[in-house]
């Protein structure tokens, strides 16, 4: 190869390498999401900013308007209470007691905006016999076959 | 008496594969046969024994023996029979057994192919057997998919839910067929290495190994998106989740090295480089397993954690630092013979294709282990999520699509102009015409525009090519049918890989479609009420439940009418199992060239008066499955034999 090519080679992949290692960075500053507690978001929260907050909904704190597909609820720590705000049906396993994971962004009219819901559970659960959800549901399905018996 | 059986076979299994590895080495060092032979006895008893295990493994689950822990874990007495067979794979234990067994398949194929050669071959053997001995022993100490569970209980607590689906028959196994079959490659490199035949021969004697398994591996991420997209309920199929990523990884360093192959059988240059590949690519697949099995990464996936983790963090290690180590060593034969000549040739379209898809696999990589990066420099926990991914790899995989039509068709060592006209000229044309139309029909994404402009040129690019080689032969007096047959079996392996480019383009078509077009609504309604999307009306009709074998499941019934046609009825449900700690999605879609419609039932009151429904209009979702046969179709022409060579 000659020096002249040698040269254009080195040069043309200089500015490959400049050109992925600008669409790495613009990548990770854009879509960088950043994990935090109620607590860490009380102490400095940036509005805007792209969080992923996660915590124990407040029991009794949820409400769900099944109409506008509001729902508000607040996420703990057991030292800070962040109350949050989403739009449309939360998740199977969301619930009073239960943790869960919101990504959003903190609103400067003092909420947090939840573009995503993600409830928590662990993988080894295992209901015991006579659990109340269980019978929950199972009252439910009866619920539901007496309608449509209807 | 199973788990006793099961957990022998593995520990005699392991002790074969680790002397049939040591023997096979010496063999090869010191050119005695019989050690050779040996190794293959010892091959041949390992793939018995591992079959063995695989068989009591099955036996257990099929007769419920709670008494091993596996099973009680992944059956219950409701389990019907073939979710009890695909269970043998359905978790961690059992998957590794699979693993396993599949390498010791391919191990007893490379020894029924290859034996009696003295050259490449002893070494890739011992390699192979080596990996298998790793494999073995994580199955007798992090995990035994025989450990036993004491008391016996009287039912076990049964599959996940969400893997009771066809889907999940088949996406494990192709996917551990592909990750498996870059084994073999890996090993014949490793012999190259060792006895310092670094030409061509390890390439030409793995080259239908790695399209098979760069083909399985493919199928497995498409299997995997469609179970994610039809079993989910979230309308998407991909998620640059970890443990796609995982899977992702190594495809891209495999389609790279299926290329780079090319020019190194061709130019012989390029020799370092794709032994560098498929070491990575043989890495990927166990850094894959290491990633998503020992919980360093929170994944969407809840897999199981524990000493696993360090096993095979530990193995990738002694892998690579053997493998770069024994190319170090190797290093002055590896230097090209051949030179690249100009800028403009198939050589560099071949280089820069490989040079995007290394970026790819560098920049999934990077955005994958970032949380763990940032915490460790910065002390925060920073994820980068889909948007990364999509902003980092978009432009490369376009890149990648022009490459895709330029690379086959431009001139080796240096493309002349009247070259460039005669091959691109007219496709150039096709893909600025396309651009063109579909602006002044309306499409105002200039992703989408960009992409299917490009798309089309390459297309237009594979249908020059056929079109010429048809007219060639035309002249030769064939028929059309007999022209294009002969074309494509004369030169398989070209047409082949067309065939294959077709069906990544088919799926470019639907991801842009899907992405671009795609609309979605939620609504609560109550019976009666209607809802309206992209031309949909969606009518709530009521809700029932149903018991089933394993679960109940609350039905919604919903009418659905778009313009002219008669309206169609569609049921998206709700599932409750009784260990699960929520009910799981079940949706209805109806899938179409054009957009499928798809229905997930939300919330809903108990006494059946509303429901919430989220329905999506998705965009051209199905020509990634098309793709997917497309694909397959050209796969399969690219591994027939050549006719020139038997």
């Amino acid at each position: 190869m000659t020096a002249g090519r040698h040269a254009k080679f080195l040069v043309g992949g200089a500015v490959i390498l400049l050109a992925l290692g600008y669409l790495i960075y613009a990548g990770v500053t854009q879509s960088a999401v950043y994990f935090i507690t109620p607590s860490e978001l009380e102490r400095a929260a940036v509005a805007g900013r792209a969080y992923r907050l996660g915590g124990m909904v407040v029991p009794g704190s949820v409400h769900w308007n099944s109409a506008s597909l509001d729902l508000d609820f607040a996420l703990t720590d057991g030292k800070a209470r962040v109350p949050v705000r989403h739009q449309g049906t939360p998740p199977d396993l969301f619930g009073g007691g239960r943790g869960a994971v919101v990504e959003g962004t903190w609103t400067p009219d003092g909420y947090f905006k939840a573009t995503l819901i993600m409830a928590k559970h662990s993988e080894s659960y295992q209901a015991p016999h006579g659990d109340p959800s269980s019978a929950g549901y199972r009252e439910m399905i009866r619920a539901l076959q007496r309608t449509d018996a209807r | 008496m199973i788990p006793e059986l099961g957990y022998g076979a593995l520990v005699v299994g392991v002790v074969l594969a680790v002397y049939g590895a040591l023997a096979a080495a010496a063999g090869a060092h010191t050119g005695r046969p019989a050690l050779i032979e040996s190794a293959q006895h010892a091959a041949l008893a390992v793939f018995t024994l591992v079959t063995a295990c695989f068989l009591l493994l099955a036996g257990a689950l099929l007769t419920f023996d709670f008494s091993v822990r596996y099973v009680a874990q992944q059956t219950t007495l409701g389990t019907p029979f073939y979710y009890r067979v695909t269970a043998v794979w359905g978790a961690l234990e059992g998957s590794i057994l699979l693993w396993a067994w599949m390498l010791a398949l391919y191990t007893l194929i490379v020894v029924v192919r290859h034996r009696g050669e003295r050259d490449l071959y002893p070494w890739a053997l011992s390699v192979m057997l080596g990996i298998i001995a790793f494999f073995l022993l994580v199955m007798t100490i992090p995990a035994p998919p025989f450990q036993r569970l004491l008391p016996v209980p009287a039912d076990g607590r049964g599959l996940n839910p969400l893997l009771e689906d066809t889907g999940m028959i088949t996406h494990p196994v192709a996917l551990y067929l592909g990750f498996t079959g870059f084994t073999v490659p890996f090993a014949f490199a490793m012999a190259a290495l060792m006895t310092g035949r670094v030409g061509d021969a390890w390439i030409t004697t793995t080259r239908r190994w790695t399209i098979v398994a760069w083909y399985f591996l493919s199928l497995g991420l498409l299997i995997g998106g469609w179970w994610s997209y039809h079993v989910l309920g979230w309308g998407g199929y991909w998620a640059w989740d970890p443990v796609e990523n995982a899977a992702f990884m190594p495809w891209l360093t495999g389609t790279a090295f299926l290329h780079s192959v090319m020019i190194q059988e061709r130019r012989r240059m390029l020799k370092l480089w794709n032994i560098s590949l498929v070491i990575l690519t043989f890495g990927l697949t166990i850094f894959g397993t290491f990633l998503t099995r020992s919980g360093v990464i929170a994944s969407v996936h809840a897999f199981s954690q524990g000493s696993i983790g360090a096993f095979f963090l530990t193995f990738l290690g002694l892998v690579l630092l053997s493998a770069f180590g024994l190319l170090a060593w190797r290093w002055d034969l590896l230097r090209a013979q051949g030179e690249l000549d100009g800028i403009l040739s198939r050589e560099s379209a071949f280089l820069l294709n490989n040079v995007f898809l290394v970026a790819a696999a560098f920049t999934v990589f990077f955005g994958t282990v970032f949380p763990l990066l940032s915490e460790a420099v910065r002390g925060v926990k920073v994820s980068v999520g889909a948007p990364f991914f999509n902003q980092v790899n978009v432009p490369l995989f376009l890149s990648l699509i022009f490459l895709m039509g330029v690379g086959p068709l431009i001139a080796w060592r240096r493309a002349s102009i009247d070259n460039l006209k005669r091959n691109f000229l007219g496709p150039v044309a096709i893909g600025v015409a396309t651009a063109a139309v579909l602006h002044l029909v309306g499409v105002r994404s200039a992703l989408a525009v960009l992409t299917l402009a490009l798309a089309l040129f390459t297309t237009a690019t594979i249908a020059l090519d056929v079109l010429r080689g048809t007219r060639a032969r035309l002249r030769t007096g064939a028929g059309v049918v007999g022209a294009v047959t002969s074309l494509l079996l004369r030169h398989n392996r070209r047409y082949g890989g067309f065939g294959i480019h077709l069906g990544i383009l088919l799926v470019a078509l639907g991801v842009t479609g899907s992405q671009a077009w795609s609309v979605q609504t939620e609504a609560t309604l109550k019976p009666g009420q209607v809802v309206e999307l992209a031309g949909y009306r969606v009518r709530f009709d009521g809700l029932s439940a149903v018991q089933e074998s394993t679960h109940a499941r609350v039905v919604g019934t919903f009418t659905v009418s778009n313009g002219g046609g008669a309206p169609i009825v569609m049921h998206p449900s709700k599932k409750f199992y009784p260990h699960e700690q929520a009910p799981i999605a079940g949706v209805d879609y109806r899938m179409g060239f054009r957009e499928d419609l798809y229905l997930v039932l939300g919330d809903f009151a108990r006494d059946g008066s509303e429901a919430t429904v989220k329905a999506l209009v998705n965009r051209l979702v199905s020509w990634i499955w098309i793709g997917g046969l497309v694909l397959t179709l050209g796969a399969l022409l690219a591994i027939v034999p050549d006719d020139k060579r038997a």
